[in-house]
């Protein structure tokens, strides 16, 4: 069984070689079948796996070199539920966009998707090792394929532009990163995850380990987008190819957080945990400050990509303030969220991509009403809005009552409002966005765009005839859909995931496991509580979403005296606020600068 | 063991990053990227040094000689072959938006903004 560890990252790296050397010899059809193949056959890999780690976490070490004593020398794969869940989820993700892009770049030949399939295997590599160096090896090969991926259009200046901006600035993150673990190799010797724990926790908190974590923490904050690491996204997003964004948007920034909790809990647990209530502070702060500013910049968006895009931005915040509570009741339903947000998201990209394909535009005011045409489009597209608002059965309402749950138990109430808040921000537009382009709703321009970023695409992605919507394009769109929602029915999910949880939280287990090969006991599940309180506060979360979204189409039938208000009082700020938004690279890493200066401060302040 | 790379690693990091965020020509940025790069490397070799050790070949060296520290060098290889990666993909973008756009200003690119 352990050998399918390995095979989950070879699988893809393998597939792409025999792609990218059988380049000719095919036609596009047998790349798309031997692709979706590749995929599909790592997507039952990842199952197979997660339903054994449930019962049994494992380790895999690469040519058989087991630590002797407690000392590890090799390099390991560890298969626990958590690691699995999201690998599960970006097989899935994989497998979906490959499908979908059946229909897509009909000119060009194998080399997307053999970027597809190596990016793959390496955010599964990134989800598995229990490596720090290994760790950044992936990192950095998800990074460049992504990049590759980003720019894939290269007759767009805007896509141009967006790869430039997301290459450099998660290359500086890289770099950052790498800096954080030369310095804990040093203080260390170590590179195995388990093995910097246990050396780290006999060790003070001195400058160089907080140095350390903050040059960590920094790196991936940029990856997951968090604010004011996140200027990149959503330049890269809204220029990307549609079947791209839905793997960014779904999985990408949500390994960046992964990889906090990860190298938190593996390594620095030990050494910080005196002063877990300040880290707490922090990280719940950040996540409050990037849900705020992702939902706000979210509603002036017309360009539909873009405004999922800023509609990540919000939900990584939320996400990280489940990851910073440093609960493992939040961090199961951080899991919850994430995986079902990640899918609904998808499918709102997919139907962006349907978009592009019959209007060739995501212009919210340009295509006002021309998607009449294709209603069942728009049902998709609203149903997403609706799941992204949290309304029962989707999944998402599950992850978010848990974690507003936990948070209240932890001391921070506001966050049930802050959740309820961004929430409805970001499902709002999606849903004016929808009942303006497929149904007309809303005179045309009576509301206050002034976005530089239009939604018009230069070359159209597909170049099938344009009146039909070929079926696997919405069939993937409502699979996505349908897999958040069974998510949501499933009695007990979060439940479920808490002993994984505990086990993720557990640095003595996880270390006993990495380098004893001493399993885990059997941890009795929880008793499980009705989220009776959850559903409520999803239903009105999305009916506050409809509300808002009327407000934004029928905003000129308020009464002057509001519209006045609304202009004067918020004009200015939001107005600075997206100005700030440049799309100059160098802007942005003015402010990932400043952004590490700030997290090192407030951790050497709080944690030192 | 001196301060001195270690200044060296941070100064690097630190013009590296100036260098970025005032540039006005895409190239210059990359190569200012690269900078930043580099800094990497001198702190990785700086941490695997010890004085008066020898390269970490062992055919030549009696057993139990010092040696610098080889796991550091072997990192600072595979970053020497992201940083080729990445720089090529740079480069190879900014050649195209400057087919695109005609201009390697960061300044004049505008398309995506708010």
């Amino acid at each position: 069984m352990s050998v399918l560890l390995p095979l989950s990252v070879v699988v893809p790296l393998v597939a792409a070689t025999l792609l990218m050397a059988a380049s000719r010899a095919w036609n596009r059809r047998g790349y798309d079948v031997f692709a979706i193949a590749a995929a599909g056959s790592v997507l039952v890999i990842c199952i197979v796996l997660l339903f054994n780690s449930t019962r049994e976490p494992m380790v895999y070490w690469f040519g058989d070199w087991s630590p002797k004593d407690g000392v590890a020398l090799g390099v390991s794969f560890v298969a626990e539920p958590i690691a699995l869940t999201l690998a599960t989820l970006a097989a899935f993700l994989v497998t979906a966009s490959l499908v979908y892009s059946w229909h897509f770049f009909d000119t060009v030949g194998n080399l997307f998707h053999v970027l597809m399939l190596v990016f793959l295997g390496a955010m599964i590599g990134f989800c598995l090792t229990g490596d720090l160096f290994t760790l950044f090896v992936f990192f950095e090969l998800m990074s460049v394929t992504a990049f590759s991926l980003a720019g894939y259009k290269i007759e767009e200046e805007g896509s141009l532009q967006g790869s430039l901006n997301f290459a450099v600035t998660n290359s500086i993150g890289a770099f950052l990163i790498l800096s954080g673990i030369a310095l804990l190799y040093g203080r260390t010797g170590a590179l195995n995850l388990a093995q910097i724990g246990e050396s780290l926790a006999g060790g003070p908190a001195d400058g160089l380990v907080i140095t350390a974590f903050v040059f960590l923490i920094a790196g991936y904050f940029v990856k997951a987008a968090v604010v004011p690491f996140h200027f990149w996204l959503p330049d890269t997003y809204a220029s990307a190819p549609t079947p791209v964004c839905v793997l960014f948007a779904g999985i990408l920034s949500e390994l960046g957080l992964y990889a906090i909790a990860r190298v938190y809990w593996t390594m620095f647990d030990g050494v910080f945990g005196a002063g877990l209530v300040n880290l707490r502070a922090v990280m719940v702060g950040t996540g409050a400050v990037t849900a705020i500013v992702g939902a706000v910049m979210c509603w002036p968006q017309r360009h539909i990509k873009r405004l999922l895009a800023f509609s990540t931005v919000s939900h990584v915040g939320m996400f990280l303030v489940g990851v910073g509570l440093f609960s493992p009741v939040a961090l199961a339903g951080t899991v919850v969220y994430l995986v079902t947000d990640g899918l609904v998201k998808g499918s709102l990209f997919f139907c962006a991509g349907i978009l592009l394909h019959r209007l060739s535009s995501v212009d919210e005011l340009g295509c006002d009403g021309l998607g009449r045409d294709i209603p069942y489009t728009g049902i998709l597209f609203l149903l997403g809005g609706l799941g992204l608002a949290g309304l029962p059965p989707f999944g998402t309402f599950v992850g978010k009552a848990i974690i507003e749950e936990e948070a209240a138990h932890l001391g921070y109430s506001w966050v049930t409002y802050l959740v309820v808040a961004a929430s409805v921000l970001t499902a709002a537009p999606v849903l004016r966005a929808g009942a303006r382009v497929f149904w007309g709703y809303g005179p045309g321009d009576a509301y206050g765009h002034h976005s530089e970023a239009e939604g018009d695409e230069g070359e159209p992605e597909t170049s099938e005839a344009r009146d039909i919507t070929p079926p696997l394009m919405w069939v993937t769109a409502a699979a996505l859909l349908g897999v958040s929602l069974v998510a949501g029915m499933i009695p007990d999910l979060s439940i479920r995931l808490e002993p994984a949880a505990d086990f993720f939280l557990d640095r003595g287990a996880y270390a006993d496991l990495v380098l004893r090969g001493v399993t885990p006991h059997e941890v009795p599940l929880p008793p499980g509580a009705p989220l009776l309180k959850g559903a409520v506060i999803g239903l009105i979360t999305a009916l506050a979403a409809v509300f808002a979204a009327a407000m934004g189409l029928w905003h000129a039938k308020l009464p002057a005296s509001m519209k006045g208000i609304i202009a004067k009082g918020l004009g200015p700020p939001f107005g600075r606020l997206r100005a700030l938004h440049s799309g100059h690279v160098g802007d942005y890493v003015a402010w990932l600068t400043v952004g590490v200066a700030v997290l090192g401060g407030l951790l050497a302040a709080t944690i030192g | 063991m001196s301060f001195l790379p270690f200044a060296v690693a941070a100064w690097l990091f630190a013009v590296g990053l100036y260098g970025i965020v005032t540039s006005r020509h895409l190239i210059h940025l990359v190569v200012c990227l690269s900078v930043v790069q580099s800094s990497t490397y001198v702190l990785l070799l700086a941490i695997g040094y010890r004085t008066g050790a020898s390269a970490p070949i062992f055919v030549e060296i009696p057993p139990g000689a010092p040696a610098v520290d080889p796991v550091v060098q072997a990192l600072t290889l595979t970053d020497v072959v992201v940083a080729a990666t990445v720089s090529a993909l740079l480069l190879a973008m900014a050649v195209q938006v400057h087919k695109k756009a005609g201009t390697f200003d960061p300044d004049e690119l505008d398309t995506l903004q708010g």
